[in-house]
């Protein structure tokens, strides 16, 4: 079958406009999936830009509903970010991936097993969001504070990385990380350091969140290829360094560090939690049902 | 010819607007960082300002167009990441249409953050002269404005809001 063929079944994304690509389908008639290789090089780049564009996904479930407007706009100005370092993370998985896939293929074209991102980031995060009551504003603060000191850790690292292209993102990166951090920092410390009720939730929200911490400086063969290559750092580097700014917010926040947790999650190996297949069928939906479709 | 061409593209370039911050040009702003001319057509270097920024594809179409209108055949242009860009690489004649048009312009993008001592947290940043009336009793209301690049200020005398190009 011809790709013309193929599309006289298929919904278009602009009426009257061929597909710039002719994307294989299921048997359904929608878009098909595509896998990603094995190689550490690949794996590792994925990880770092599925991290970033979950934790965008996410955050853009804020826009339209935070406490204030200043906030809902800061939340989506940290997901705008965060989905900018995304695209250019994917674009340059293609590359390294060789077999001519986009951004927007690697974004949407992918299953759940084939998406790297940290577990943590694919937890639900506003209360009464799709499909999981999930929690509170201070989760998705404390949440932006410990995910926020890591990228910035990682971009800073990365700067020197062998591999040009990972370097120039993580020049970029890393001056909007650090805007991350002072926001996040401010706002755990604003809400630890104030009510009775602000700082209960705070110290709750750190302890909901801290077990997927652990998954975020545990070394596997793919962190031990890439630090032995000088492309980035082995996770378990970044752990010293992050308790530290860690400790200093959430002592001026007056509220506690749990201890470590023996549960390490797995999302950057592809075994998610239950939430990433949702997250996933609501941001490919309209890629899969208009195969190609472009704006 | 090569060097007038050039200059004549630099002289496009000069009107060639940011689409967020009209008053600005993109030269004004720095993120073009190589103009090269050959035999009619124009290559173009430009640095994207934030990886987020929904402005980058409509920055280089603008310039595309514009070197195009102005007789240069065939026109590239090319996004370079490194280095990246810097607030620094404003120009002078920029950062005043800046504040003319009330946006206060960025101070110097710090170089060195990682030295021992600097508290992470700063929840007051210091504070920025008011662009309407040149107060310097302002507050920051929020590191994110209606751009990527812009935060959200307050003057406490004045009493306007006003944005900040932050450093970056």
């Amino acid at each position: 079958m011809n790709s013309e063929n193929r599309r006289q079944d298929t919904p278009r994304g602009r009426a009257g406009e061929p597909s710039p690509i002719a994307e294989p389908l299921d048997a359904g008639g929608r878009a098909a999936s595509i896998t990603i290789g094995d190689s550490p090089e690949l794996r590792y780049v994925l990880r770092l830009a599925d991290t970033c564009l979950i934790h965008a996904q996410r955050l853009t479930e804020w826009c339209g509903h935070a406490p204030v407007l200043e906030e809902d706009i800061a939340l989506s100005n940290l997901a705008l970010d965060l989905l900018g370092q995304a695209r250019a993370l994917l674009t340059h998985a293609g590359a390294i991936d060789g077999r001519g896939y986009d951004e927007d293929r690697l974004a949407f074209l992918r299953e759940e097993r084939d998406y790297l991102n940290l577990t943590l980031v694919e937890q639900p995060l506003r209360r009464g969001s799709a499909h999981s009551p999930g929690g509170d504003f201070a989760d998705t603060q404390v949440r932006n504070l410990l995910l926020a000191v890591w990228l910035k850790l990682t971009w800073e690292r990365l700067q020197s990385s062998s591999d040009a292209e990972l370097a120039a993102v993580a020049g970029k990166a890393v001056k909007e990380a650090r805007y991350h951090v002072e926001h996040a920092a401010g706002w755990v410390i604003r809400l630890g350091d104030g009510t009775q009720e602000s700082s209960r939730r705070t110290q709750a929200a750190i302890e909901r969140i801290w077990p997927f911490t652990a998954e975020m400086f545990a070394d596997d063969e793919v962190d031990r290829a890439i630090s032995a290559r000088g492309i980035g750092p082995a996770r378990s580097a970044l752990l010293e360094p992050w308790l530290v700014e860690v400790q200093a917010v959430i002592d001026e926040a007056g509220v506690g560090m749990p201890g470590a947790s023996r549960f390490i999650s797995s999302g950057s190996r592809g075994m998610h939690s239950e939430h990433l297949g949702f997250v996933l069928a609501e941001m490919q939906s309209l890629q899969r049902t208009y195969p190609g479709g472009v704006w | 010819m090569s060097q007038t061409a050039v200059d004549l593209a630099w002289r496009v370039l000069d009107t060639v607007p940011d689409p967020e911050i009209p008053v600005l040009s993109v030269r004004d702003l720095g993120i073009v960082r190589d103009v090269s001319c050959d035999q009619g057509g124009a290559s173009v270097v430009l640095t994207p300002t934030y990886s987020g920024c929904p402005a980058t594809e409509e920055i280089a179409r603008s310039v595309r167009e514009a070197l195009e209108a102005a007789g240069f055949e065939p026109v590239t242009v090319t996004l370079r990441r490194a280095p990246a860009w810097t607030t620094d690489w404003i120009s002078e004649a920029g950062r005043r249409k800046l504040l003319d048009y009330g946006i206060a312009p960025p101070g110097p993008e710090a170089t060195d953050r990682s030295g021992a001592g600097l508290r992470p947290i700063r929840l007051l940043a210091r504070s920025i002269d008011c662009p309407r009336c040149g107060s310097k009793r302002t507050e920051r209301l929020s590191a994110f404005g209606s751009t990527a690049c812009k935060a959200l200020h307050r003057c406490l005398i004045c009493l306007e809001p006003f944005e900040h190009f932050k450093p970056i």
